[in-house]
């Protein structure tokens, strides 16, 4: 191995827990955004769900519901699109946090 | 000493293998050296290890599933250590099924264990199964055992999850104290930038810092002989555990700038020096 080759390896190898640092960081703020251990999210995205469905008639894949870990609280989030055809404004987006 | 108002500490992690019981076992007797009276319980059913790690596995008749079961009484479950009188052990079964531990039982043995104790150490075992719901569940304060290594990391950062959401007190409305503690740390590798180093670990999982613990021969070196780190002889990690279980206790512990100059000290060899 040339020496050039070596110090490369050497430069990679430096650099690993910076590496480490950025793919922690989206992992966890995905794993984060899943909820992580609210058992119930599930079950509040299907209810919810069904009493949307009384009033609008919205895609399955339209309701989105995520818990979000701070330092002290968590955040929950509904990201509910509504169809154009259901609402006369046209595509809307409901939020609600 | 008097009791004080009893406290649950579980020692968790998520993965395995990165020192969990070890720091039960060093908690623990650092505890019951510092005059409270402390039991260390081992929740990882099945696979039963801390008697080891405590040097009494050979004094083992009956466990915390019996006691939970009814087959035998507190009493005649907890093992006394003997080198420390304010210390006593309850082992897991090693045998049984992990459905053995109900809530109702658990609740039962720790409001027991919370007459005659004043530190309940609830070694946990890995993953987020039945046996570590159960560790973490009736918890006070919390000791997340993190390696500076990326799974080590991302399973911290779900069992925290864990904690803010399905513990007894998350239930209630209040929380879980939760302390971080980094073992296996070599601070010359996270300076080269080879180690995740104590500062990214604790900005990603964002929890308050306990205590570092290095990466030490003196751990092999206790578990081999059956003793807690903290009642082995001298060495960095015991210095470590105690530096950690003092900050717990809200003493005040040396700066980090007096730990420079004594570890600058010691690497001169002029102090610190090891008797054996």
């Amino acid at each position: 191995m040339s020496i050039f080759k070596k110090l490369l390896a050497l430069n990679a190898n430096r650099k690993s827990a910076k590496v480490a640092r950025e793919r922690l960081q989206i992992v966890v703020s995905h794993q984060r955004s899943e909820g992580g251990d609210a058992e119930f999210l599930p079950k509040l995205r299907h209810e919810l769900l069904t009493v949307i469905c009384k009033y609008v008639k919205v895609d399955k894949d339209q309701v989105n519901v995520q818990l979000q870990r701070m330092n002290n609280c968590s955040v929950l989030e509904l990201n509910i699109t509504l169809p154009a055809s259901e609402l006369e404004q046209g595509y809307e987006q409901v939020r609600i946090l | 000493m008097t009791k004080l108002e009893s406290k649950i500490i579980v020692v968790t992690s998520g993965k395995g293998g990165v020192g969990k019981t070890t720091t039960s076992a060093a908690l623990g007797a650092e505890l019951a050296n510092r005059g409270y009276k402390t039991v260390v319980v081992d929740f990882d059913i099945g696979l039963r290890n801390l008697d080891l790690i405590m040097g009494c596995e050979r004094r083992v008749i009956f466990d915390f599933v019996n006691v939970i079961q009814g087959d035998a009484n507190l009493n005649q479950a907890l093992i006394k250590d003997k080198r420390s009188e304010n210390l006593f052990i309850l082992p897991a079964s090693q045998t049984r099924d992990k459905d053995a531990l109900t809530t109702e039982g658990v609740e039962k043995v720790l409001m027991e264990l919370q007459k005659e104790f004043s530190f309940i150490v609830c070694d946990s075992p890995a993953g987020i199964e039945r046996g570590a719901l159960m560790a973490l569940y009736f918890a006070d304060e919390a000791v997340v055992v993190t390696n500076p290594e990326v799974s080590s990391v991302r399973d911290s950062d779900r069992i925290i999850g864990v904690l803010n959401s399905r513990t007894k007190r998350a239930e209630q409305g209040s929380e879980v104290k939760k302390h971080l503690l980094i073992t296996r740390y070599a601070h010359n590798r996270a300076q080269r930038g080879e180690m995740l180093s104590v500062e990214d670990v604790q900005e990603i999982l964002a929890i308050p810092l306990l205590g570092v613990i290095p990466e030490s021969t003196a751990v092999l070196n206790a578990s081999n002989q059956g003793i807690p780190v903290t009642l082995g002889g001298p060495s960095d990690a015991k210095e470590a555990y105690r530096n950690a279980i003092a900050f717990l206790l809200g003493e005040t512990v040396e700066t980090t700038s007096q730990k420079g100059w004594k570890k600058l000290l010691g690497g001169l060899r002029l102090f610190n020096r090891s008797p054996v």
